[in-house]
């Protein structure tokens, strides 16, 4: 005979129990009631119908079709007012239906705190699409919005309608989010992030009152404080929906009380889902209800089923915001903690053990050992081996250095590599399966790594999964062993991220070591002046020795000293300077270089500030022959005395040297300006390069004369010398904010195409723009280092001199 | 029980940076880390001689500005594949002052 099944709520645990009746060819006439007038759809999908991520019919699971076929009465919209045990009836508005079993779905009712004004249109919960659609209606651009609850549900209802534009504001009365989830330094984090969008948040908010006339205006709170308000969203928790099971005297605890079978104390009442209690539990994630759902469509079946709990994991679905927590996390006695924090990256991790055991997880920041953890909170295996690394995850488990690759494959598809923009591994499979061979292919079209960067390894890894030996590695490899970031990522990163200093680069970047090393510390120090000039302030102690003291030191440690001669002219004062300063300070060699100057070698450290202060006092500044910055300006002597000279050769180059001194590069910049193409200033093997003609200027680039010989490439063609000044500058600039550090200009050009370097030069907003900034730098950083640090000899020599002391 | 001389303030000392200390037993130089530690060492490294004092302090690390070098500044021992080590001498901090082995006071060396 088939069996009358009356099933009171149509959501996502009765959904599940139907499919699986339906599935073992249950004979069954099954009448379905539900309140809200639609079947069941992923209530869980809400948020991103709320942020308009999703719509609604992509979260609808079962349609008017899927009833149909499989002959479901379904009374919509029709609320069931009365269950008569007796009679084995259910009494709705269009009458009675009898019934051989009942199933009681009624979920949750939203808990409405009793303040004045609760009752106001305007003010909403977060349960289902109604509640969703009048969130979306009323949280455009302008809108203010008062969501009432800091917990996982009214984040989400928060980061929604701020998604939508609204301005919104979180009151939650605890003293920091989500206090069931999170510790007060997670939950400092989550509140951190969550106001970096935009959102306000009020902790430890009673409210007092919802303001309004004939709607919703404002919230009132204890403390006097008031939010206007066109939008409140009450979501400050749930209670299973019992009224029902209560006027049919069916045992009832918190929730409609079940055993393992989820047969209620009437053996032809069964209930599931939010509304049951089961060995004093109640439930509210998906997991265990989907649990519910199978053995009670066993039971129903006539078959042999038993529930008992899982433990259960949670993520906040607010985009971008990386929270994970599974188990029991609750502190209790002979249960202890192991805690990871860092803030700077914002990274949270707490692992809850009780004895041998894990048994609760919490996750902000960095989750990606989530599903690690989960599993050995699931499975109760014994951690005391692992106890030491166990917080640092899979990669560490064992002892042993583990593959990572093997950590990476045994993630599940779900499992999320790229938290900024929420990519899962799956979906970067599905994109490598689908032609995405490269990272940048998958940066394009997942996202993933996109954004921060941070996850690019795991990205790589999975790639390196899925494409076996057809995966080429990055061929770039990390700036230094202190990072797993590459040089143009670490660029990139500074002036996405805004980091303006060497800690918050190492910190947010998550560098392995403290304070780096020889090699990145100078790298940071010249993107850090390059990218933010008017903010940064040079770290000297991230400097190289010779551009920390402004001389080059010599193989004895003695120093050389080279004055600036402009365009390599000099005159009589000048030169009995020079020599004057040679003999006060006994310098051994006096040598004139390949740069048109005059080199003093030989100059100890505490005599330095004495010798500048001396070639200062005639009028000469330090000539940065130590620097990766601005060299020299060679020069021929061009139209002023060459009977070939077609232009001011020596004028322009001096002219050059004055605009550009001072200025830090990647490298070493040396220019060479020539008066005619016999280039007589061998201006076409230099960094940057001129050569005169009659009908203007050639600025040829990516010249080089040292460890590799090449000669320059043409650029362009400018008529005056505003225009060489003008693109020369720009060039410059073009290189200082692109280049990777100690890349010279040739090495640089060859990475990034001449081309490219022409359409910047070319663009002419472009290139004004360029020179705009190589100004804007100009003006802080062209100054003598000499003229400063002549002042205060006393840091150039020795702190104490003990040989001086008698000893006792 | 070692005896110690006064040399400076702490803060005539650069964080992450180094000053050097004229001893008759040669140069010492005296680092000042990040966060605070103090360190002495022979100011000459033992592949070339360059001096450690204007080395990149890095954690307690120095890299000698010749060759690139690391010494580790609590052990003196060159890092990695390299090998060698410099000496190392007392120093400490009290009430703001650096305080430095009074045995490089002598003549001699202890040592």
């Amino acid at each position: 005979m088939t069996q009358r099944l009356v099933v009171i709520g149509a959501g996502m645990a009765s959904g599940r129990m139907l499919e699986h009746m339906f599935d073992a060819g249950g004979d069954v006439a099954v009448t379905l009631f539900n309140a809200e007038p639609r079947g069941n759809y992923n209530r869980l999908m809400l948020s991103p119908v709320l942020s308009g991520e999703k719509t609604y019919d992509q979260i609808v699971t079962h349609d008017a079709g899927w009833y149909e076929s499989r002959g479901v009465d379904c009374r919509f919209g029709e609320p069931v007012v009365k269950i008569d045990r007796d009679r084995k009836v259910v009494v709705s508005k269009s009458g009675e239906t009898p019934y051989d079993a009942l199933v009681i779905a009624t979920g949750s009712a939203p808990f409405i705190i009793p303040v004045p004004g609760k009752d106001l249109p305007g003010v909403c919960t977060y349960r289902d699409l109604e509640d969703t659609n009048a969130m979306i209606a009323a949280s455009g651009p302008g809108a203010n919005a008062v969501v009432i609850g800091g917990g996982l549900l009214g984040l989400e209802a928060a980061a929604g309608m701020a998604a939508r534009g609204a301005s919104v504001t979180v009151i939650h009365l605890m003293g920091h989010l989500m206090e069931r989830q999170l510790d007060p330094a997670a939950g400092y984090l989550l509140q951190r992030d969550l106001e970096r969008r935009g959102i306000r948040i009020h902790c430890k908010g009673a409210t007092k009152a919802i303001l309004g006339k004939d709607r919703v205006e404002a919230v009132l709170l204890e403390d006097g404080t008031v939010y206007p308000a066109d939008l409140v969203c009450m979501a400050v928790g749930i209670r299973p929906e019992v009224r029902l099971a209560n006027d049919a005297h069916l045992e009832v605890g918190r929730g409609i009380t079940v055993d393992d079978r989820m047969c209620t104390s009437d053996p032809a009442i069964f209930a599931l889902g939010e509304c049951v209690e089961h060995d004093k539990q109640l439930f509210g994630l998906v997991a265990p209800l989907y649990d519910q759902a199978r053995v009670l469509a066993a039971t129903l079946l006539g078959q042999e089923a038993a529930f008992a709990p899982v433990q259960t994991a949670t993520k906040l679905k607010v985009t971008g915001v990386d929270l994970f927590s599974a188990g029991d996390f609750a502190e209790g006695p002979g249960r202890e903690d192991i805690v990871f924090r860092d803030p700077g990256r914002g990274v949270y991790k707490r692992l809850i053990l009780e004895g041998d055991r894990l048994i609760g997880a919490v996750m902000y920041g960095d989750t990606a050992d989530g599903a690690w953890f989960f599993d050995h909170i699931k499975a109760g295996r014994d951690v005391s081996d692992l106890r030491e690394t166990l917080i640092f995850g899979p990669a560490f488990a064992g002892g042993a250095s583990a593959n990572p690759r093997a950590a990476v494959a045994a993630l599940p598809p779900e499992a999320e590599i790229c938290g900024c923009n929420g990519v899962c591994k799956g979906r970067i499979m599905t994109a490598i399966d689908s032609g995405a061979v490269t990272l940048d292919a998958v940066r394009a079209t997942t996202k993933a790594s996109a954004s921060c960067g941070s996850c690019t390894g795991l990205v790589e890894q999975v790639m390196a999964l899925a494409l076996g030996d057809g995966f080429v590695a990055n061929a770039n490899p990390p700036m230094c062993k202190c990072t797993d970031h590459t040089h143009e990522d670490v660029r990139r990163l500074i002036k996405s991220m805004g980091l303006k200093s060497i800690p918050a680069v190492m910190q947010d970047l998550g560098w392995k070591t403290v304070g780096g090393c020889a090699s990145c510390r100078p790298a940071l120090n010249y993107y850090l002046i390059a990218d933010w000039p008017m903010e940064y302030r040079d770290d000297r102690q991230s400097r190289f020795v010779n551009e920390r003291n402004h001389a080059n030191i010599q193989k004895d440690g003695t120093y050389s000293v080279v004055p600036r001669m402009w365009g390599g002219v000099t005159n009589p004062a000048e030169l009995r300077a020079i020599a004057d300063a040679a003999e006060k300070y006994n310098v051994p060699m006096v040598k004139v270089t390949g740069g048109q100057r005059i080199d003093l070698l030989g100059v100890r450290k505490q005599d330095l500030p004495a010798i500048w202060s001396d070639l200062n006092a005639a009028g000469m500044v330090s000539g940065h022959a130590y620097a990766k910055g601005l060299r020299t300006v060679k020069t021929c002597v061009g139209t002023e005395f060459c009977r070939f000279g077609t232009q001011d050769s020596t004028g322009l180059g001096i002219r050059l040297e004055k605009l550009l001194w001072g200025s830090w590069t990647p490298a070493k910049v040396k220019l060479g300006v020539s008066g005619c193409p016999r280039n007589c200033a061998e201006a076409t093997c230099k960094d940057i390069g001129v050569v005169c003609v009659d009908s203007g200027y050639e600025i040829s680039v990516a010249g080089a004369a040292g460890m590799e010989v090449k000669e320059t490439e043409f650029l362009i063609h400018v008529a005056t010398e505003e225009e060489v000044m003008e693109v020369i500058a720009a060039f410059t600039q073009l290189y200082r904010e692109n280049a990777r550090y100690l890349h010279r200009i040739y090495k640089w050009v060859a990475k990034v195409g001449l081309d490219w370097c022409r359409a910047q030069i070319e663009d002419p907003g472009n290139r004004r723009a360029l020179y705009a900034r190589f100004q804007q730098s100009q003006a802080v950083y062209q100054v003598d280092p000499w003229a400063e640090h002549a002042a205060t000899p006393a840091d150039w020599a020795p702190i104490a001199d003990l040989t001086l002391r008698a000893a006792e | 029980m070692t005896l110690y001389v006064d040399i400076a303030a702490l803060d005539d000392i650069p964080r992450q940076g180094a000053r050097v200390v004229r001893t008759p037993a040669g140069c010492v130089a005296v680092f000042r880390t990040a966060d605070d530690q103090v360190f002495a060492l022979e100011d000459r490294c033992p592949h070339k001689g360059g001096p450690l004092s204007e080395g990149i302090v890095h954690g307690t690390s120095v890299t000698c500005p010749l060759h690139a070098w690391v010494f580790d500044l609590n052990t003196g021992q060159a890092q990695g594949t390299d090998d060698g080590a410099v000496r190392r001498f007392a120093v400490r901090v009290a009430a703001g002052r650096v305080l430095l082995d009074a045995s490089l006071l002598a003549r001699r060396s202890a040592a």
